[in-house]
């Protein structure tokens, strides 16, 4: 039998990152400005952790404009989709395995 | 990392997931608001419609000038009614999304608006119409309809709760379509009486207990 602490994914450890996914599970695409308001991070905080789940192919960036300003919008990948989901049933096998 | 923890961590993800995607923060006082504010109206209307009937008898026929000043202080207070109803609304939702610090206006809320906003943009022009060509016992069948449709294609961007409201609401109207020109009394039950007891329910579900712990 398999490690189940083995299937979860360092990436999501940190919380943000993890909000971020949960958010693009259920959104097929969020700006920058409404993940922070979700979030409530920082900009800076906010982009080196999109930064870094965009270099793992766990979401896509697109950059558009509305008006003058840039409107950057994240979807998820299914790369990502699929990190997220066996996450996730890491989190409940483990859950169960402790009970 | 324990077990507790974990289950923290899946509760917060369930909680962004929801909040994310659905406006929770409508308020069930915002229903019963709606609904007060329906049955006044209705009660409004009514007591005109009683003495235009009143004078028609008295008469022994129709006037064409009573029925012009009929029909525009019954367009008049149905914007009357509107208004007060939303703006009411809109204070306990705001009151609400406060209390819990979610912001009133983001995307979800954005969301609602629109998808409510577009069948009862439909509604309201295909009413006009009605207006226009003298359909007046249409009226009522069509708000209720056109109201349901637009409760129902917001449901899924809030409480799915609101779907029930708008199933019953178009049910009301069809059922109307078939028994004309008891409009009043159809607009009474679906615009009164439904928001109250929606309102009541809502609030008895969600927002009963936050405030017991608030307390």
């Amino acid at each position: 039998m398999n490690n189940p602490i083995g299937n979860l994914n360092k990436l999501f450890d940190s919380r943000i990152r993890l909000g971020v996914m949960s958010v693009l599970m259920v959104n097929e695409e969020v700006s920058f400005n409404d993940l922070k308001q979700l979030l409530e991070v920082t900009d800076g905080n906010l982009a080196s952790h999109l930064n870094t789940l965009e270099e793992n192919g766990f979401l896509k960036v697109h950059k558009g404009f509305v008006g003058r300003k840039t409107n950057t919008t994240y979807s998820i990948t299914k790369a990502g989709e699929k990190a997220f989901k066996s996450h996730l049933a890491a989190l409940e096998h483990m859950i169960k395995f402790m009970q | 990392m324990n077990e507790q923890q974990h289950l923290q961590t899946l509760s917060d993800i369930k909680r962004i997931m929801e909040r994310s995607s659905r406006f929770i923060s409508l308020s069930g006082l915002s229903g019963i608001w709606a609904g007060l504010s329906g049955l006044g109206g209705a009660w409004i209307a009514y007591s005109w419609l009683n003495s235009y009937y009143a004078a028609w008898d008295a008469r022994g026929g129709y006037s064409d000038a009573d029925y012009a000043s009929l029909r525009l202080r019954l367009m008049l207070l149905a914007a009357g009614v509107l208004l007060v109803a939303l703006a009411g609304g809109a204070y306990f939702t705001w009151r609400r999304a406060r209390r819990n610090g979610l912001p009133i206006w983001d995307a979800t809320s954005r969301k609602v608006l629109v998808n409510i906003g577009i069948p009862l943009a439909a509604g309201g022009l295909f009413i006009l119409g009605l207006i226009y060509n003298n359909q007046v016992s249409l009226i009522a069948p069509s708000c209720l309809v056109f109201y349901g449709l637009a409760l129902v294609n917001a449901s899924k961007y809030t409480l799915t709760d609101i779907r029930y409201l708008g199933l019953a609401e178009i049910a009301l109207g069809i059922l109307n379509i078939f028994l004309l020109r008891r409009g009043i009394y159809f607009w009474t039950l679906g615009f009164g009486v439904l928001h109250i007891v929606y309102g009541m329910v809502m609030w008895w579900k969600y927002e009963r207990k936050t405030r017991e712990i608030a307390n």
